[in-house]
């Protein structure tokens, strides 16, 4: 007896399809989609929508399980292939600067306020207290980070750390990498923190405002106000910005695994969390900027009123990138 | 009639998930488990710490400013974007996912979007290389008394199980991103079973092939595929067992050619069964009425 079995006919029909499509995605895995010529290329959706359709099929009327258990993980390869990342490192950048960046951090501008305020509040009690308390400030700014600068050394000892740095002239590259990887890392700790919902970073983000406030004192008890303004210009609007912008990043996931609103909570966190990575991205960006400003602007330009305009006029710069560039 | 006619065998699995693709198909796929992302991860640090090793070693004798201002760059990208710097150009695996077979995918079945890939990889800072330097460090200069010391092991500990507490093995990173990590698909397509001159030799009645369901069909199937150098001894017994079963009227001269009278009532009861489900009717198991 002669068995016509329509899902055997079925199979012997698509099989060709099925298995030029198999090639292809193999070739896909191995060697990334780059690697497929203009006409594989083109073939390939068409390939994948067609074992699609017929995985339908084979669902409705076959029984043989390793057919469909073929299909099914056919059909799973080509659609990661098909929906993989697949913008080119080019175009990725160019849509990163143009407007993922800026729109991003438009959109995280509350955060961005929250850890802004966070900030200012350290470094106000910090001053405040350091200016009426000086034994405060060991405990603002741990002896490790001082190096020298504290209440027992003399107006002209800090006078001279603010001119110049022990590091030669053919040290900066070095020394500017160092505090972009320093910095870049404690700005991405911070963020990573804000899941434990925001709260680690909020600390952390208080913490370096009562340093800065409590160096602002020591500075000021000294009659030195103005050249450590000078100092700290140069980089320290856009370092302070870098911070700001990572503890934004980190507070939007801490913000949206508390206010979920009305979304599921896993749903809301993947959507905030990915524009907080790219605010985050921007962050790493301002920390790069800072340490080149740090390392080698201020090794460079020992002017003060020189320090202030190129310190300010970068930062105006980035602020107004951030707030009018891409669409609104 | 659901769309879904027959699933496949694993598809009971805990860990199998549904992808719904743009083109509106269910594809279904598995989730990678705990024990695979361990070993995937483990792989992943051990060529990180190899390679921050030559780099480091690098630097140090390439000497000059800008060897070391280069090394010093290449050990903070490597240390940062070595996951995510993968994942990207890879779509979706780093060199251990690879070699573990281990695949990153969008979890609402879009395409894996860049920022989700920094996403994720970005909260390893608190996941991984903070547990990491505790670890080395004794958490010195992270916390510094008995409390906080306290609070931090916590909070690492809750981070690092956290995948083996939820259904889906999120690790927060997976959270952050929408995405989660599924073993790479790759069942082979085996020859078909039935051809045109299958089963000439035996007949059976309408009667004797409704006694099976689809479940018995597929564990029949499983059987014809299984490795030849087994499958003997087995295929007797199970040719004496269904000729048993189904009250074909010559047990002994089905068992004497188990081989092919198992294909021929195999064809035959998919045969039946295929066409049942062409209208509509779907008998899951032998004991679906």
């Amino acid at each position: 007896m002669a068995l016509h079995l329509r899902s055997a006919v079925f199979r012997r029909e698509r099989e060709q399809t099925w298995r030029e499509l198999e090639a292809l995605v193999e070739r896909t895995e191995k060697d990334g989609v780059a690697s497929l010529d203009a006409a594989s290329l083109a073939r390939l959706p068409t390939l994948y929508r067609a074992t699609l359709s017929g995985l339908s099929v084979a669902r409705a009327i076959s029984l043989d399980a390793n057919l469909l258990s073929y299909l099914e993980a056919l059909s799973a390869r080509a659609y990661l292939s098909v929906y993989g990342v697949r913008e080119r490192p080019g175009a990725l950048l160019a849509a990163f600067f143009a407007w993922r960046l800026p729109a991003a951090v438009r959109g995280a501008w509350k955060e961005i306020a929250l850890a802004a305020a966070v900030m200012l509040a350290g470094v106000l009690a910090a001053w405040l207290l350091t200016m009426r308390d000086p034994g405060l400030y060991d405990s603002f700014v741990s002896p490790g980070m001082q190096g020298g600068r504290n209440f027992h050394a003399t107006a002209d000892e800090l006078r001279k750390s603010l001119v110049g740095h022990d590091e030669s002239v053919d040290q900066l590259g070095f020394f500017a990498a160092w505090l972009f990887s320093h910095n870049a890392g404690i700005g991405m700790m911070s963020f990573a923190l804000g899941f434990a919902l925001g709260v680690p970073t909020l600390i952390l983000t208080f913490y370096n405002g009562l340093m800065l406030g409590a160096f602002l004192a020591l500075f000021q008890s000294n009659g030195l106000l103005l050249p450590l303004g000078g100092w700290l210009s140069i980089h320290g609007p856009t370092e302070l910005s870098a911070l700001v912008l990572s503890a934004a990043g980190g507070l939007k996931l801490g913000g949206a695994v508390l206010f979920a609103g009305r979304e599921p909570r896993l749903v809301r966190l993947a959507r905030e969390g990915r524009d907080a990575a790219v605010v985050m991205m921007g962050a790493v960006l301002l920390f790069l900027i800072a340490g080149l400003l740090e390392g080698l602007g201020r090794q460079l330009i020992l002017d003060t009123a020189l320090r202030y305009l190129v310190g300010w006029g970068v930062f105006a710069a980035l602020l107004s990138y951030f707030l009018w560039k891409g669409p609104r | 009639m659901s769309d879904v006619a027959v699933l496949p065998q694993d598809q009971a699995d805990r860990l199998v998930r549904e992808v719904v693709t743009p083109e509106g198909v269910v594809v279904h796929v598995r989730l990678a488990a705990a024990s695979a992302r361990l070993g995937a991860l483990i792989l992943d640090l051990a060529i990180l710490i190899v390679a921050l090793m030559a780099v480091g070693l690098l630097t140090l004798f390439a000497g000059g400013h800008l060897g070391r201002t280069a090394g010093l760059l290449a050990l903070f990208g490597l240390r940062s974007f070595y996951f995510s710097g993968f994942e990207l150009a890879w779509n979706g695996r780093t060199p251990g996912k690879r070699m573990t077979g281990l695949r990153v995918v969008n979890r609402r079945g879009g395409t894996l979007m860049p920022a989700a890939v920094i996403a994720r990889n970005l909260m390893r800072e608190v996941e991984l290389f903070l547990p990491l330097s505790i670890a080395i460090s004794g958490g010195a200069g992270i916390a510094t008394d008995a409390w906080s010391f306290a609070a931090l092991l916590i909070w690492v500990c809750v981070l690092a199980f956290l995948p083996v507490f939820n259904h889906d093995r999120l690790r927060a990173g997976d959270m952050v991103a929408g995405t989660w990590v599924i073993v790479e698909p790759k069942p082979a397509l085996l020859p078909e079973l039935v051809s045109e001159a299958t089963g000439a030799a035996y007949r059976f009645t309408t009667q004797q092939l409704t006694v099976y369901g689809v479940k018995e069909l597929q564990v029949l199937e499983e059987v014809l595929r299984s490795p030849s150098a087994s499958r003997q001894a087995l295929e007797c017994d199970v040719a004496q067992r269904i000729a048993r079963k189904i009250g074909y009227p010559n047990p002994e001269a089905a068992a004497l050619d188990a081989g092919k009278f198992l294909e021929a009532f195999y064809a035959a009861q998919r045969r039946r069964l295929e066409a049942e489900l062409a209208f509509g009717r779907r008998r899951r198991d032998k004991y679906d009425a």
